[in-house]
């Protein structure tokens, strides 16, 4: 995959290949020479869309390649007036389903799909439109509601009490794109780098779990690059499948902007009282 | 002197230890040094552990002192400095090579009383590394996988441990383990094959010609750090995982009854590290990534008479969940040396 | 300096001058009277209000006054906000002191001396301007090149009244930055004012400021004939244990808080351009 329309485009967010296997990282490139560094393939996990943020005032248009599940976060990045369409050329790359090195990443296991949500261009192949998933994308969620309130308690304090609050959760998810981050006030006790009390790191992730409901696009990429190994899309899943069941199916970053379950009041909307009814407490 | 012991007696060992012993142990997949207690799960195959041992010297957060104010008075109580002797059992060559870099900082004048305290009372015994990683380069910056330099140095071969002790402390430890005296000669057979098996790593030797203090403005001013910095996420895995990086900050807290004043972990990376009230002189990631770098490759060389403060564990190489780490940094910003 | 450098001292605010609306002026004492430590003018000092943060400072009073130690403080942020606050009798902890002070003892020493300050910068000048009129002997003229956004906003300004403009051998050069009822003296930035005072480029230069009247200034010095080798100036970052370990003050391998805060321009100029 080689594509460099110079003159049309100022720069190339895209992968670099690292020095071992699977190391790519993503990079930007800014001239024709440049790319000769540029790959594609199996270790191309990053979502690009992110940077497309940092991006989006520079001077000329951008060109940036995206996979199927990237182009939703974009999309929802349009959404909210993060990106402006006109300054992006957007690749929309096929994807068998992605790697690092211990195999397929969790977030392909699950694929939701090999459609493109936004695109100027295609490059693909019938295999790359084949299903990656391998299992239910709701199946970690179920089995947690299925256990007692105490036990998904236990869950994620120990799952949470992982957390060194490094924050590349927050610093790679797409749909955290605040100029300054409510956590990042030194003000504040909350910008702690010690745990003083362990409560901290759990509220720290719930908030910020509350704060991407209906925007989250289900990406996977804060538990792909959390380094202590918290299941953190556990969060975000449940959202979207309470979200699902409550307000009718939905996928953040899918078709024109529209109102959302979450900005969107019906007379039919579900009462207060279904935390205790669905809580299984 | 050498000795023997199976490698299932490793854990009846350490559980037989009368002193403190931190080991390699494995919770929730992953690996860290921790105060062993019965029931853990010791990792001592593991290369290398995801956290490394610099927590037992320099914790991620220690109490320093405790404040009692009231009105305008103020009291202050010191927190006790480490008073028990322990053991580290486990140690790499890297993570010793670390130690001495953190020697370099927290024992130069003035000393770091909370530190010293630790090193004080402390026996190693290391474990030579009979299946470095892919990730591992620790011979590039004066570690030897083969020879770790502690108290104790454990040789795994076959199904037994060869147990060499390099010090009268270690003497006295291994004494305490009422051992079979060995010979020497599977611990020189391992040495060799170690040293063969290094030379086959992808990153055994770098180039690191250029990488000290006569270049450090060309390597600061170089314009490849916009490049290398681009997918930098700021969390700062890599300070965290880093067996040298030392950074911190000292805090307050307020117990409701008092002050406690710690001491916890720092990353250069993160975007408060040097803000002050009227602002900061790396605003951007670039600025922060080209800190930790040219700290560990040209500025801690540039104070130490040569010595870097990379040593080559790869813990940057497995950790960074944008696969940024300091091999592709010697590697881009060597070759501007060749040239 | 202390055996056990994290651990502060406790010290007693004995008394808390306004200087202007946003700088007061704190003297410290040790619990049982006299001075914390001994330091060098230029020297600093951590000092904390425990449960609210430890910063910085620099020493403003000079080591000639067997006393106490002074500390002239701008509020800019939550600790100073807090020290503001306090009354005498007000317990503080401090730690020190810390990192190289500017070389009165060698490289000033019989030299003419020019200080250059802007606002808050006199701060750290001021402990070498009265170290040097202590030791007048060991120093050629002085002139002190002082300027600030208003008359109000001279720091200490009956000092510089009623005892430098008086001494001999002493010339005070002030100015404020836009004209002012009451104020017949220069107007104009410092910079431009150093300049017109086209002073010879000899003997040695002390400057403190905001960066950016650093910057300008050292631009009027170069254009007067100045040679960077003639020029000290103080450096302030970001700072947590004051001993070279934290980290976080350093410009390329050296530390401020150890290797500063004074330095010679010539040598920071071969550092990396980040402060």
């Amino acid at each position: 995959m080689q594509l460099m329309n110079e003159g049309t485009v100022a720069r190339v967010v895209g992968w670099e290949k690292g020095e071992g296997e699977c190391d790519w990282t993503p990079a930007l490139f800014e001239s024709v020479q440049e790319m000769d560094g540029f790959v594609y393939g199996d270790y191309a996990g990053a979502n690009l869309s992110k940077y497309c943020v940092k991006m989006n005032k520079a001077e000329g248009k951008t060109l940036v390649v995206l996979k199927p599940c990237d182009t939703l976060s974009f999309r929802q990045l349009i959404h909210e007036h993060r990106l402006n369409r006109d300054n992006f050329y957007l690749i929309g790359a096929g994807c068998k389903g992605m790697k690092d090195e211990s195999g397929l990443l969790l977030k392909c296991k699950t694929c939701k799909g090999k459609d493109f949500e936004i695109f100027d261009e295609i490059i693909d192949d019938e295999e790359s439109k084949q299903p990656t998933a391998i299992m239910d994308r709701m199946e970690g969620v179920t089995a947690l509601e299925n256990e007692t309130a105490q036990e998904r308690f236990d869950f994620w304090r120990n799952e949470l009490s992982r957390c060194i609050r490094c924050n590349a959760c927050r610093n790679v998810c797409p749909a955290c794109t605040c100029e300054k981050c409510v956590f990042d006030n030194p003000a504040s006790s909350v910008a702690s780098k010690a745990p003083v009390t362990d409560f901290e790191e759990n509220v720290f992730h719930i908030i910020r779990a509350f704060h991407v409901a209906g925007r989250c696009t289900d990406c996977g990429e804060c538990s792909r690059v959390c380094p202590q190994h918290i299941p953190l899309h556990l969060l975000n899943r449940k959202f979207i499948k309470d979200m699902n069941e409550l307000y009718g199916e939905y996928q953040a970053g899918v078709g024109e902007e529209e109102r959302t379950p979450m900005t969107t009041y019906t007379k039919t909307d579900a009462e207060p009282s279904i935390v205790r009814e669905r809580g299984n407490a | 002197m050498t000795y023997q012991f199976p490698k299932a007696n490793a854990e009846a060992i350490v559980k037989g230890i009368s002193r403190a012993v931190y080991a390699p142990v494995e919770k929730d997949g992953l690996t860290s040094f921790e105060r062993y207690e019965a029931g853990m799960n010791l990792a001592l195959d593991t290369i290398p552990t995801d956290k490394s041992m610099k927590d037992v010297f320099f914790p991620q957060w220690e109490n320093l002192m405790h404040f009692r104010v009231e009105g305008k008075t103020i009291e202050l109580t010191e927190e006790e400095r480490c008073h028990q002797d322990f053991v580290i059992f486990g140690a790499r060559a890297c993570d010793i090579q670390a130690v001495k870099v953190l020697d370099k900082v927290f024992l130069a004048d003035p000393v770091d009383s909370y530190y010293a305290s630790r090193r004080e009372h402390c026996t190693l015994v290391a474990l030579a590394c009979d299946k470095p990683e892919d990730s591992c380069f620790c011979k590039n910056f004066g570690a030897d996988p083969a020879s770790p330099d502690a108290d104790v140095t454990l040789y795994p071969v076959g199904d037994d441990y060869y147990v060499q002790t390099n010090t009268e402390k270690g003497e006295a430890l291994v004494k305490e383990w009422n051992l079979d005296k060995a010979e020497e000669g599977p611990v020189e057979w391992l040495k060799g094959e170690i040293g063969k098996k290094y030379e086959e790593l992808p990153f055994a030797h770098l180039n690191l010609k250029g990488f000290d203090g006569e270049h450090l403005k060309e390597k600061f001013d170089s314009p490849k750090w916009k490049k290398l910095s681009m997918a930098c996420l700021g969390c700062g895995s890599c300070t965290f995982a880093c067996p040298t990086c030392q950074c911190y900050d000292i805090r307050d807290y307020d117990t409701g009854n008092g002050v406690q004043r710690y001491r916890c972990w720092d990353s250069c990376m993160y975007s408060d590290f040097t803000l002050m009230a009227a602002g900061t002189p790396r605003p951007h990631q670039l600025e922060r990534y080209r800190q930790r770098f040219m700290h560990k490759l040209v500025y801690f060389p540039a104070n130490n008479d040569g010595m870097y403060s990379c040593v080559g564990c790869g813990r940057c190489i497995k950790k960074c969940p944008m696969h940024l780490h300091i091999v592709k940094v010697i590697k881009a910003l060597g070759e501007e040396e060749s040239k | 300096m202390m055996k056990e450098p994290l651990v502060p001292m406790i010290g007693i605010v004995t008394d808390v001058r306004v200087d202007t609306p946003d700088v007061k002026t704190f003297r410290v004492n040790a619990p049982g009277g006299g001075k914390c430590f001994e330091h060098m003018p230029g020297q600093c000092a951590m000092l904390s209000i425990p449960g609210v943060g430890e910063a910085m400072f620099s020493i403003t009073s000079s080591p000639t006054n067997e006393e106490y130690q002074e500390f002239s403080i701008k509020k800019c942020g939550c600790l100073t906000s807090w020290l503001h606050q306090m009354e005498p009798g007000q317990m503080v902890t401090i730690r020190g002191p810390y990192g190289n002070p500017f070389p009165v003892e060698t490289e000033l020493k019989g030299q003419d001396l020019i200080f250059i300050a802007g606002g808050i910068g006199l701060a750290p000048l001021r402990s070498v301007i009265n170290y040097v009129r202590a030791h007048r002997e060991n120093y050629g003229k002085v002139d002190i090149v002082y300027g600030s956004r208003s008359k109000d906003d001279l720091v200490d300004y009956p000092e510089i009244e009623n005892e430098w403009c008086k001494e001999a051998g002493i010339n005070v050069h002030l100015t404020i930055d836009r004209p002012q009822e009451g104020w017949d003296g220069h107007v104009g930035f410092v910079p431009n004012y150093v300049t017109e005072l086209g002073f010879d480029p000899q003997g040695k230069v002390l400057v403190c400021g905001p960066p950016i009247m650093i910057k300008f200034v050292l631009q009027a010095l170069d254009g007067l004939g100045f040679d960077r080798t003639q020029v000290f100036t103080t450096m302030e970052l970001r700072m947590k244990c004051g001993i070279g370990k934290c980290g976080r003050c350093n410009i390329g391998n050296k530390y401020v808080c150890k290797d500063g805060p004074v330095f010679r321009f010539d040598k920071l100029g071969e550092l990396p351009d980040e402060y």
